[in-house]
Parts: structure tokens; C-alpha cells; sequence
């Protein structure tokens, strides 16, 4: 079956469409700022996930492209501003990308030797060696204060200047949108079609006659490129680049916001880089402990649910072709009440504990947009219950959903 | 979508934060420092010191404008460069128009250079930036800018402070300096060579910066630095970079002086407990010991309010004293054109610390007492809850009014 | 001289005090094949819990049942963590580890508050063992070495002469033998994982009086015992052991002596640049080496995954 054209471009027409009306929904105050720092981790989280979702690789350094990238971008915005060189800024992110490929290509020489363990190692080494590199090697990376630059100094784009964060805002949409839609370019060519076949079964996949080595390698080279992308539009974005954007923290964190969304399926990096970055600005600014729900929420994640957000979605495709998804609401509608006084009641039990060792000057605390006295006896009786009793009667009804799921997605014949 | 449109709405429109009042005709500080992970203890205790100094030395005077209430709202940097800056437009975003930080002078860079920008191409929306801890002396003087203001007395003028003082130790023949390999570390380095070389005829037996934050076992530093056959040792660590170096010291058989600038508070005083007794001279503004009986109730209230926090950082009553100050002689809290010349030169008396604070026209650098102390357990006001305290012992007056700045001040 | 022999035995110290941490680990990926990547987060939870106990009991009560705890912790998460994972395969496996030295890490802080805790060395222990070079050696570090000195001796008669330590021996360089056999039970797993933390757990409350106790500890520590465990070969309890000393050396002596790059520069006949701060070579003519002491482990491991895929000592691919 032949798509027209129309069909097939129909999804980015409509994503297009929707980054251009987004700032025109959110002008709360902060918004544009967060949505920036949203597009910047969901190239970044695209990227990995050419190498951890695509080809089976785990890194522990992959911040360190994004890095050299973005420091690279700032040079060249300085060299911009003195007239040296004429690049119009929305160019770039393609050169940010070009020296992410560039230093992946060396890089990846070696590294990509082998999956699994030796490459994660590997990775984990470069990423330590360049962020100490960072610190000493002061002309090029400015030391723990890093390189700033100005974007408003290069030649004007069709009379825009990037003065405002709007304007920034169009920029990153752009390249957000054309580095998904290159990445996905990337997945129907032969060779990204192998990278899975390689992550899922090298042996095999070396029978059909491609070094699983060299698929690795070229992977790894894109999610290089994109990283470096993402890095150049980080220096648009912030003007300023520093160690913290290359250091292992940072690595982990791309880590973290891939995993949640799904690294098995394209977009989930997408929807993971959202949630992440609402966790860590926003959900940050209301606990001091957004950390540690991070952590729960991962470690749940790849205990309970290893194809992510999006394989959560991506699961209920079945009962859906079935026509079977009504039979999920009712176990689910009952699931919702107590799983919820669970999880709103350990939280607060949680942010009550905390509040009462490191806040006690503050009798009266705020959670979730109630006031109530921390001194007394009743919050913590409710919170206790909520949970005690969430936990067991949840539990009863797991194993209705269950049952409701095996009934859903059951096919006759198919054998499980 | 939905559910981030709403929380990110309702929370960054709102402001609804950790407190539970909300004024909606506040004139607010954002004050941006960690206040998780590993180094929000400092954040924390910054944060303490400024909410109470804007309620006891502020609201409950009066307010500013006759009768307006100030607020510090607190915005968590997680001790990254990027989170900072993603803050800071957070909080102009809100409609906040002066800045507080402190903690990371790479951090008080990024801010600084951000604030101009944003001044310079948001006329209408200019913020203040208040720098109350982050003592590189770039700030003030290669990388000034009109708006920003450090409470704080720099690097090089603490470094001034301490060698006056090892200056007339007689006992000091060799010193070691040693430092965090990064711009704080090196400037605290080529003050104490500066000063050193000018002031004494002390030989410095060493000089190195070790890898910030990296360094497992000091014990090898330790050793070199006795086998060195030093006197005495400089060092501008903080953290558990400074806790791990003072140990490593005293157990390898050190007992010289150590002149440090950030061994106490925040876990470090209390870690330190005995060993740092007669180890530990540390450089700081604000004399708490011996005190005041002014400043006695003052610290009675903010342990009465705030038990983990310590006035660790007194300068911060300066900054809020001087900030209302300058609002007041404004005549208003949005004309930061006005506020930030009121500023500019200003002369301040602050009756709690008992002490005159200058900030600068040149280079915008609060110019005060400087003090050095000892870790001690003879103290009126300890920090740490732990018993043990900084007594100052030496004090310059004005320190370092006069010394030159490359300052190149523009101004609109 | 003096100062070389006393770098000799911080070295050793320190190497051993790795050791302790990189056998545990070693002896999980043997086993399980698993890189536990929170291995560190043991070490660190191990401190504080010591820490509680000695706030309460004096130390060593707290050096016993602290890592009898971590033990037991560790086990609990084999057996109701790391077994679920294990279905869905190895780099999930990798990542829950992952996941878990974060909760761990965050955990710690939300117990025992992010500033560093009083954890200090038993008062007996508070005397100089000997001086040596003008510089003493604390009756606590040799305590430190005796314990690490005597966990390598019970590792290996455990190893060597009990019947766990031929399966887990056997194990070493014929897993799916052993498999085959049928000894391969999940109490086993659960058993090496429990003590392998257990190991780290103790690591940590030795270390945390000396190297104190704070919540960056792990993250300071973590990745130098991968490197230790990946140099000296997966798998290898020999090679761990040889990897962990040759690293507790390598940075100590790196820390010790202020070679610089302008010596060497010079001794190649450059001439020094008369204003350093502003030469386009600045980094290259200050650098020193206690500069780059830290990062050396790294280039190691990398030079070893490149040309030695299988580590120094070890027999079995990665």
C-alpha cells in the first residue's frame, strides 16, 4: 500500500503546527522559558535514544557531545560578534552538530567495539576525562566558570535579532522538529533498520551481512550530531556554557529523562524529556526533594514498567484494536481512588516528615494547595490511613486489572 | 499537557512557594541558591538568614515606602550553572526585580552576565543582583557591571586581612598554599603570593590547586605539605574539601595554623569539633565574638525561629538593610535605574553588626570591617548547635578601601 | 626516600580500603553478571548507619551490625528488585543499579540532612602508631589495614576452602557449567549480592571516620571501583585486588609529588613564557600532576577496554 505524500507528512504538518501555537496557549509567566529548556532535552534525549533505544547502547557520557557542541557554538558566536565570520545564528546548531559528529566519529573508533558493559565503561571514562579536562584546560572550556557569548551579535535573520525568548523559543521549535524528522529519516534507512536487528541480536544480524560494529558505529556518530545540536541550541538558548553541561551528573540526567519516556519506542524520549524537565523546574520549586521522587519514579519504572510512559500508552494499542479497552475502565476507575490516596498520602507523609525536621519554624505548611497545622495530630493520622489503607485496598483490586488485562488482550488461538 | 499547563501556571503565576503568606504587594527577592542536593545546607542556612533579616530588620520596622512588606522568595539552583539561569528568568518572569546569590562564583558569573544582557535589551524590566557570598574578584573588577553589588568582601581583601595578620606571627617562616583548581582557588592563590611577597619575607614552600571536589584521601596533600617543613598553610577550600584537608593535617602530625576562609558552619564546625582547635583562623566580615548585646537577641530569634541555620553570614543584614535603604532614598521599587544609583556610594550604619559599610562607586564592592578568628569553643554564639565558634581576634577597619580596581564601570 | 615509603603504605591503606569495595562487586558480576552500579550507594549507607549506631553505642558495636544491615538491604533488593529485572534483560539490569544509587544517595539525605555528619574514629584508636619521616601514621589507619588485610584473608579461604567458595570459584570461569549443575539458585544470588554490598557496607564504615562522612561520598567513590573492577578484569577477584592497589598508588603518588609540565617542557629545551596567564599555552606550562591524579584512573580504563578488552586479569568477555 502506497502513502500519498499528503498522509505521510500529515503528523509533522499537524507537530508543526502545534509548536507554533504552544507560546500562544502558555504565556504564563515562565513557560517559554521551561518549553525552551523542554525542546533543548528532547533533542538530547532523542539523540540517546539512537543509542540506547535504537542500538542497544548504554552511555554514561553522552552529555559530553551535547558539551563540546554547545562550547563550540560559543566560540563561534564570539568569533560571530567580532565580525570574523558571517553565520546567521539559526545556522547554528548545524555546526554545534558538526563537531558533536566530529569528536563522536573519534570516539566512536574505539568505543563502539563491542556493546553492553565495555562500552558503558568506556563511555563513563570519557565522560569523567573530559569534565576533568574541562576544569584544567581553561582557554577552551574558561574553567568552572565556562565561555558566555552574546546572541544578539549575530547578523540579523530576516530582520529578527533573537532578542527575546520568543524569538529564541521559533528557533528551537525549528530545530526540534527538523532533528526529529532527520532522526526518523535516520530509522527507515537500511542502517538504522539494522541498529535494532544489531541491539536485539548481533549475531544474526551479522549473518545478513552487516558488521554489527560498523551499524553501532554509525549510530553512535548521529546521536553525536544531534547531541551537538542540542548543544549549540543550549548556547543560544543560555548564551553560557559551563562543565556542569559535559560532567557525568548531566549524562545521567539525559539518561533519566529517556528511560522514563520509553526507550523503545521513537518519540518516547519526547514525552520523557517533558515530564523530566517539569520534575526538575517546576515540581523543583515546589519540594526540595523533586530528586528523590525522580529516583522512585525511575527505579519503579524499569522494575514495574520497562517500555516507559510511552510503552504504557503503546500497550493499550491491543485492547484498543480489540475493541476491547471498555472492559479496562471499570478495574481502572476502581484502581484510580485508592492508588491515588496512596500516592498522595506517601507524599505527604513524606513532605510532612521533611517539613517538620528541616521547616519546623513554620507551623502551618502548604501541600497540595492546603494549609494545615503540622503540630497536630490530625494530618498525620489522615496521611497514615490514606496510605495504609490505599496500599491494601489497591492491592486487592492489582489483581482485578489483572485479570481485566489477560481478558483484554487475549486472542483466541495465540498462545502466551 | 493540560496538567502542565496547569501546574506551571498555577505555580509560576502564583508564586506559591514554601510560604504560606502571600502578599500580593510585596516587594520581592529571589533568592537563588541550592537548596537541594549535596550543598543545600549552605543554601538553606543563606536562605534562613535572609528571611529573617527581612522580617526583623524591614517588615517589622515598618517596611519600606511607608509600609510596604518585602519578601524573599526562595528559587532552588541546584548548585547548576543552567538551573540558575533558568531561575532567574523564572523570577523576572514573576515580575521580580532583585536578585540574590551567593553560593558558586562561576554561578555569580553566568548570573551577571545574564543580568546585563537582559537589562540592556528589557529596559523596562531591569533587575538588581545581589551577590551576598560569591568573592572571585573578577566580579568586581575585570567582569563588573553597574548592576551588580557585592556584600561580601572579595578574595584579595580577605587575603589582605589574613596576611596582616601572618605578618606579625613571628613563628611563620615557610608557608604552603593550597586551593580548589578553579577560579577562586587560583585567585586566592596569587592574592596570598601578592601579599605575601609584599608584606613579609615568608618563603612559600608550595603552591598547587587540587581537582574540585574529586580528591578522595587528602592524606598524600598532607603529607607533602609536612615533608615541605611548612609553618603554616593558606587555603581557600570549602566543603568537605576543607573538612578532608584540616583531618588529613592534624592526623599526619600537623600543627601549624591553617588560615582558611570557609571552615565553619554548615556541618563543618561541628565535624571539626576539637581538632580544629587552635588549627583553624578563618577570615569573615561581621563580628559575632565577642558580641553585642544587640546582635545577642538577634541570633536568639533566628535560633528560636530557624534552629539548623546559624548567622554564618552577616553580611546579609547588611545587603537587606541596604537594599530597603535605597528603595527608601528611590522613592520607588520598580525604578531599578534609581535603586541601583541610590546603591552606588552608599554609606550605612548598621546598628546590629556595629559597623560602617561602604559600597564602592567604582567597582560596586561593599567595603567593611574584615575580621580573622579562631575556632574555638569560647564562644557567645556557636554554630552547628555544636558548642564550637569562630572568636575573631584581629580586626581591620575599612579593610582594603583604597586598593585598586581594573573596573571600567558603564553606566546608563 | 622517607616520604616515598610513606606514600608506600597511605597507598596501601587506601588500595585496600578499594579492594574491599571492588571484591564485593567483582564477586556480584561473577556471579550474576551484573555491574551493580550501586555498589557505592552501600558504601556510603554503610557510613551512616555506623554513624547512627556509634551515636548511640560507641563504634564498634556499629562496625558489626552496620554491615550485617547493609547486608540484609542488600539482599532484600536482589530479591524483590534485581530479580524482577532480570527478565528483561542486561542493560535494564544496569540501569535499575543505576536507579538504585540514586534513591540510595537521596535517601541518605532525606535521613540523615545534606551536611556532613560527626562520624568520628573510637577514642581508643585516637593515638599516633608510629612516626615515620617526620610524619605519623594514625593507630586508626592501621586498624583500617588490619581489617581490610583480614576481609582479604577470610575472602579467601572462603573462596578456597569452603564448598560456596568452589561454587562461586567454579562459577568464575565456567558459569554455565554451574548453571548446568543446578547450583545456581536464586538464594545463592541472593546470598552473593547480600554479601557483596555487605563488603561495601563495611568499606564504608571504616572509611567514613577517615574519609568523612558526608552525602557526596558515594558519588566521590563510585565510578574509581568500576574502574578498579573493569582494569583488574570482570569477574577476577585477583585482578581486583592487584587493580585496586595499583590504583590506590597511582593516586597517591600523582597527589605527592608536584611534577609539572614546564619541567619537562624546559628539560626539552623550551623556554618558559615570561607572562604565563595570558600565553595561549597557559593550561599545558601550569599543569601538574596532582592536577591530573584523579583523571588517570580513567585514561587507564580506557587504555584497557581498548587494547584489553577483558581487563588485565580477567578470562571471561565482557
Amino acid at each position: 500500500m502506497q502513502k500519498s505524500v499528503f498522509t505521510s507528512a500529515l503528523p509533522w504538518i499537524f507537530a508543526a503546527a502545534i509548536l507554533i501555537v504552544l507560546p500562544f496557549i502558555f504565556t504564563g509567566g515562565g513557560s517559554i522559558t521551561i518549553m525552551n529548556q523542554i525542546g533543548i532535552t528532547i533533542v538530547l534525549a532523542m539523540s540517546y535514544n539512537m543509542l540506547l533505544g535504537q542500538g542497544g547502547m548504554l552511555s554514561f557520557g553522552h552529555a559530553v557531545y551535547m558539551g563540546i557542541g554547545g562550547f563550540v557554538a560559543v566560540h563561534v558566536m564570539n568569533i560571530v560578534e567580532n565580525e570574523y565570520l558571517w553565520l546567521p545564528l539559526p545556522f547554528l546548531p548545524l555546526v554545534g552538530g558538526l563537531v558533536g559528529l566530529g569528536f563522536a566519529t573519534i570516539v566512536g573508533s574505539f568505543s563502539t567495539r563491542k556493546a553492553g558493559t565495555v562500552f558503558a565503561m568506556i563511555s563513563l571514562g570519557i565522560g569523567e576525562l573530559i569534565a576533568a579536562c574541562c576544569i584544567i584546560i581553561t582557554v577552551f572550556f574558561g574553567g568552572e566558570e565556562g565561555i558566555s557569548g552574546d546572541r544578539t551579535m549575530a547578523p540579523p535573520t530576516f530582520g529578527i535579532e533573537f532578542i527575546s525568548q520568543k524569538e529564541v523559543y521559533f528557533l528551537i521549535a525549528f530545530w526540534v522538529l527538523l532533528s526529529i524528522f532527520v532522526m526518523y529519516l535516520f530509522t527507515q534507512t537500511p542502517v538504522g533498520k539494522m541498529a535494532n536487528a544489531v541491539r536485539d541480536n548481533p549475531e544474526r544480524a551479522e549473518f545478513v551481512g552487516y558488521s554489527q560494529r560498523w551499524v553501532r558505529y554509525v549510530s553512535f556518530c548521529g546521536a553525536g550530531f544531534f547531541a551537538g545540536v542540542a548543544g549549540a541550541l543550549f548556547a543560544i538558548n543560555y548564551e553560557i556554557l559551563t562543565e556542569q553541561n559535559l560532567n557525568t551528573v548531566m549524562s545521567f540526567q539525559v539518561l533519566l529523562a529517556t528511560y522514563i519516556g520509553g526507550v523503545g519506542f521513537f518519540l518516547g524520549p519526547v514525552f520523557g524529556a517533558i515530564l523530566f524537565t517539569i520534575l526538575q523546574t517546576v515540581i523543583g520549586l515546589q519540594t526540595d526533594l523533586w530528586a528523590l521522587y525522580t529516583g522512585i519514579v525511575f527505579v519503579l519504572m524499569v522494575m514495574f514498567l520497562p517500555t516507559g510512559l510511552t510503552g504504557l500508552f503503546a500497550m493499550h494499542l491491543i485492547p484498543l484494536q480489540l475493541g476491547r479497552l471498555g472492559m479496562l475502565i471499570k478495574p481502572y476507575a476502581k484502581i484510580f481512588v485508592p492508588g491515588l490516596a496512596f500516592v498522595v498520602g506517601a507524599i505527604a507523609l513524606i513532605e510532612l516528615i521533611n517539613h517538620v525536621r528541616h521547616h519546623a519554624e513554620e507551623q502551618f505548611m502548604t501541600l497540595f494547595w492546603i494549609e494545615f497545622d503540622t503540630t497536630s495530630f490530625l494530618p498525620w493520622a489522615l496521611f497514615l490511613i490514606m496510605v495504609a489503607v490505599g496500599f491494601y485496598v489497591s492491592r486487592a483490586f492489582a489483581k482485578e486489572v489483572a485479570e481485566a488485562w489477560g481478558e483484554a488482550t487475549f486472542v483466541e488461538g495465540e498462545r502466551r | 499537557m493540560k496538567l502542565f499547563n496547569k501546574i506551571a501556571s498555577f505555580v509560576l503565576a502564583t508564586g506559591v512557594f514554601f510560604s504560606s503568606s502571600v502578599f500580593a504587594d510585596t516587594i520581592k527577592i529571589a533568592f537563588i541558591d541550592p537548596l537541594s542536593g549535596p550543598f543545600a545546607t549552605t543554601g538553606t542556612i543563606g536562605l534562613a538568614e535572609w528571611k529573617y533579616a527581612v522580617e526583623k530588620l524591614v517588615n517589622e520596622k515598618g517596611g519600606v515606602l511607608g509600609g510596604k512588606k518585602m519578601e524573599v522568595v526562595a528559587l532552588d539552583n541546584k548548585m547548576d550553572g543552567k538551573e540558575s539561569l533558568v531561575q532567574v528568568q523564572v523570577a523576572i518572569d514573576q515580575g521580580i526585580r532583585f536578585i540574590a546569590q551567593g553560593n558558586s562564583s562561576g554561578i555569580a558569573n553566568a548570573i551577571t552576565d545574564m543580568v546585563k544582557k537582559h537589562n540592556k535589551r528589557n529596559p523596562d524590566k531591569q533587575v538588581i543582583f545581589l551577590n551576598y557570598s560569591a568573592v572571585d574578584p573578577a566580579l568586581t573588577n575585570d567582569k563588573c557591571q553597574f548592576w551588580h553589588f557585592r556584600f561580601d568582601a572579595n578574595a584579595d581583601i580577605k587575603m589582605d586581612v589574613i596576611t596582616d595578620v601572618i605578618a606579625g606571627e613571628s613563628g611563620i617562616k615557610k608557608m604552603y598554599l593550597i586551593g580548589q583548581d578553579y577560579s577562586f582557588g587560583k585567585a586566592v592563590a596569587a592574592a596570598a603570593e601578592k601579599y605575601l611577597a609584599q608584606k613579609t619575607s615568608i618563603e612559600i614552600v608550595g603552591n598547587e590547586l587540587h581537582p574540585i571536589g574529586r580528591v578522595k584521601d587528602f592524606t598524600p596533600y598532607a603529607r607533602k605539605i609536612l615533608a615541605s617543613g611548612a609553618d603554616a598553610v593558606i587555603t581557600g577550600n570549602w566543603g568537605a574539601d576543607m573538612v578532608n584537608l584540616g583531618r588529613s593535617l592534624k592526623e599526619s602530625g600537623f600543627d601549624g595554623p591553617v588560615y582558611c576562609y570557609y571552615c565553619a558552619t554548615a556541618g563543618i564546625t561541628r565535624t571539626f569539633g576539637e581538632t580544629g582547635k587552635g588549627m583553624l583562623n578563618i577570615v569573615g566580615e561581621g563580628k559575632l565574638n565577642p558580641m553585642n548585646p544587640a546582635l545577642e537577641a538577634y541570633n536568639k530569634g533566628l535560633k528560636a525561629k530557624y534552629p539548623e541555620a546559624d548567622m554564618s553570614q552577616p553580611r546579609i543584614t547588611n545587603a537587606v538593610q541596604m537594599v530597603a535603604k535605597a528603595i527608601n532614598e528611590a522613592g520607588s521599587a520598580t525604578d531599578m535605574k534609581a535603586i541601583a544609583y541610590a546603591l552606588e556610594g552608599m554609606e550605612f550604619e548598621n546598628e546590629l553588626l556595629q559597623t560602617k559599610v561602604v559600597m564602592r562607586t567604582s567597582d560596586h564592592q561593599a567595603i567593611q570591617d574584615v575580621h580573622v578568628g579562631m575556632h574555638t569553643d569560647d564562644v557567645d554564639i556557636d554554630f552547628d548547635n555544636s558548642g564550637y565558634g569562630i572568636k575573631m581576634y584581629k580586626t581591620v577597619k575599612m579593610a582594603s578601601m583604597d586598593s585598586p580596581t581594573t573596573c571600567k564601570m558603564k553606566r546608563p | 626516600m622517607d616520604l616515598f615509603i610513606i606514600n608506600v603504605i597511605d597507598g596501601l591503606i587506601y588500595g585496600l580500603l578499594l579492594f574491599m569495595l571492588s571484591s564485593g562487586l567483582t564477586l556480584i558480576f561473577s556471579m550474576m553478571g551484573v555491574l551493580n552500579l550501586s555498589h557505592a550507594a552501600f558504601y556510603m549507607l554503610g557510613a551512616y548507619l555506623a554513624y547512627q549506631i556509634s551515636v548511640y553505642t560507641g563504634f564498634w558495636v556499629g562496625l558489626i551490625v552496620a554491615p550485617i544491615l547493609v547486608t540484609i538491604l542488600g539482599a532484600a533488593v536482589e530479591r524483590y528488585g534485581l530479580r524482577r529485572v532480570h527478565q528483561y534483560g542486561h542493560v535494564p539490569e544496569l540501569i535499575f543499579t543505576f536507579g538504585l544509587f540514586f534513591v540510595i544517595e537521596e535517601l541518605v539525605q532525606y535521613i540523615w540532612g545534606r551536611s556532613m555528619v560527626n562520624y568520628n574514629s573510637p577514642e581508643s584508636l585516637d593515638f599516633i602508631a608510629f612516626n615515620l619521616a617526620g610524619g605519623s601514621i594514625p593507630a586508626y589507619k592501621v586498624f583500617m589495614l588490619l581489617v581490610s588485610v583480614g576481609i582479604f584473608l577470610a575472602l579467601y579461604y572462603v573462596l578456597a576452602r569452603t564448598r560456596v567458595g568452589m561454587i562461586i570459584q567454579a562459577a568464575l570461569s565456567y558459569p554455565k557449567t554451574v548453571e548446568a549443575l543446578g547450583h545456581n539458585v536464586p538464594l545463592v544470588f541472593m546470598g552473593v549480592f547480600g554479601v557483596g554490598t555487605g563488603l561495601a557496607g563495611l568499606a564504608g564504615v571504616i572509611a567514613g571516620p577517615s574519609l568523612t562522612t558526608f552525602p557526596g561520598m558515594a558519588f566521590l567513590l563510585g565510578s574509581i571501583v568500576f574502574v578498579c573492577v573493569v582494569v583488574g578484569g570482570l569477574g577476577s577477584l585477583f585482578g581486583a585486588f592487584v587493580a585496586s592497589l595499583l590504583i590506590g598508588w597511582l593516586q597517591t603518588f600523582a597527589a605527592s609529588y608536584n611534577i609539572g609540565a614546564a619541567d619537562i617542557l624546559i628539560a626539552f629545551g623550551y623556554e618558559y613564557p615570561k607572562d604565563v596567564y595570558y600565553h595561549p599555552w597557559r593550561d599545558l606550562w601550569t599543569l601538574t600532576l596532582p592536577q591530573i591524579g584523579p583523571i588517570l584512573p580513567y585514561i587507564l580504563l580506557i587504555l584497557v577496554l581498548v587494547f584489553r578488552p577483558n581487563g588485565l586479569f580477567g578470562k571471561r568477555e565482557t
